[in-house]
């Protein structure tokens, strides 16, 4: 999937990882699309519940080697 | 300056005293499982909808003496939460140390009561988990019931008393935490008792737990008697220690009874359930103080923080009990439970010796309430 932006976040944690993807996304234009890398475990839940409140959407997500690959669009 | 609390510290407040806490994981976990107690009030904020300011949330945040608890899964972010409502003016705000996990794992021990020829008998209560463990001693020896798996609390115990810990006893097969029992009795040299029937594809040695084989601590001779009582497990043991207490294990609790799904058998043991309850125990002196393994709601906890009933109490109270109908029994242990505890697979698989977890792993199997019983 094509990314307007990718945040690597790995090794940070918990809450790091919202606090970086919150900046990032709030640098890119409704309808763009960041890519998230992270190995915190409290993000699985954590990023999708921050997506739903600020009104973005998680459109994929995937896990490869303990690393969590979110793909987050703008609303 | 953000103040940190322990979790024996909250454990103090919630039931002692008074506490507010503000929960910053998200909605789903506050859901699943929270810090409750008879004088905590909670709300749940997220931490991340609080990252660019916490002015919504002073507004929901009391204004009296009580302090305020910021809680999250860790620690970090209740930090992170609790240091800018410092710098917004809050006072007497504190962040937990070591978050909901370190809730799960602290132990709140009191004494039960006396043995009639010397001795007593102690509840550990793992307050975030609601597992009950007990310590039975006399004359410098003790044994340990359902063990929790942070022994080093029990054997610290242990310790400070004087007691050289002898038996470690599971009345059954646990689904919702991983037993200290085994890796206490290794490191020991004590004796690891489990009901054989529940033990059938254990890959390790223990003694079998079996009616009729009495256990004794101490040279006064405190008589722990097995009772088998399948419902929740098909091996489920319960104890009569002293002939005054009753460990009813996962089978009876004090505001409900154990649930017999957790091993895939529920309509299988839902006689062995029944007949237990309704037969077995009633015949047991009423007089008996039943100590459970867990508990569910933070009501059945006394104003000592003890979890425990008169036998003749629950027969006259307690909802599993008082269901006439066999049909409507059945029903009510099978049907519309609440959800499995987290991990439970795993964690029989664990306390099979099937799966060897690390300390970690061991942690994440056992968040959340324990659910063992068949009302939420």
């Amino acid at each position: 999937m094509n990314a307007d932006k990718v945040l690597d976040a790995r090794g940070l944690s918990c809450p790091m990882p919202v606090v970086r993807t919150k900046k990032a996304i709030d640098e890119l234009k409704p309808g763009q699309i960041l890519e998230l890398h992270t190995t915190d475990s409290g993000a699985l839940s954590d990023i999708p519940a921050w997506a739903k409140t600020a009104g973005h959407r998680v459109i994929e997500q995937s896990e490869d080697n303990g690393v969590y690959k979110f793909w987050i669009q703008k609303g | 300056m953000v103040k940190m609390m322990t979790a024996e510290e909250a454990a103090k407040k919630v039931i002692h005293e008074e506490l507010f806490i503000l929960d910053v994981r998200n909605e789903e976990d506050y859901r699943n499982w929270k810090i409750e107690g008879k004088n905590v009030e909670s709300i749940n904020i997220p931490y991340f909808d609080l990252i660019d300011g916490v002015e919504h949330a002073l507004e929901k945040l009391p204004k009296d003496e009580r302090d305020i608890l910021v809680v999250c899964a860790k620690e970090a972010s209740s930090k992170f939460v609790a240091e800018q409502l410092d710098e917004a003016g809050v006072d007497e705000v504190y962040y937990l140390q070591g978050g909901m996990r370190a809730w799960s794992e602290y132990l709140y021990s009191v004494k039960i009561g006396d043995l009639k020829n010397g001795g007593s008998i102690y509840q550990f209560n793992r307050i975030g988990k609601g597992c009950l463990t007990y310590l039975v001693e006399s004359n410098g020896e003790a044994a340990i019931i359902d063990a929790v798996r942070m022994t080093e609390t029990l054997e610290q115990f242990a310790k400070e008393k004087g007691l050289a810990i002898k038996y470690l006893i599971d009345t059954h097969l646990h689904a919702d935490h991983i037993s200290g029992g085994r890796k206490l009795a290794e490191k020991l040299g004590a004796t690891y008792y489990l009901p054989p029937k529940d033990a059938t594809e254990v890959t390790f040695s223990y003694q079998p737990l079996e009616e009729g084989e009495d256990i004794f601590v101490g040279n006064t001779r405190i008589r722990i008697q097995p009772l088998y009582s399948p419902g929740h497990t098909i091996g489920s043991t319960s104890l009569i220690v002293d002939d005054q207490y009753l460990l009813s294990g996962d089978i009876l609790f004090v505001d409900s009874i154990g649930r017999p799904d957790l091993a895939g058998k529920a309509e299988d043991w839902v006689g062995d359930l029944r007949r237990t309850l309704y037969q077995l125990y009633k015949q047991l002196s009423p007089e008996l103080l039943v100590l459970p393994a867990h508990f569910g709601k933070i009501s059945e906890m006394d104003d000592q923080g003890r979890v425990c009933a008169k036998l003749g109490d629950l027969y006259a109270k307690n909802a599993g009990l008082q269901v006439e109908d066999e049909q409507v029994f059945r029903k009510m242990v099978t049907q519309n439970l609440p959800p499995q505890p987290n991990a439970y697979q795993e964690i029989r698989q664990t306390n099979m010796g099937k799966l060897t977890p690390t300390e970690d792993e061991q942690r994440e199997m056992e968040i959340g309430p324990n659910r063992c019983a068949v009302h939420d």
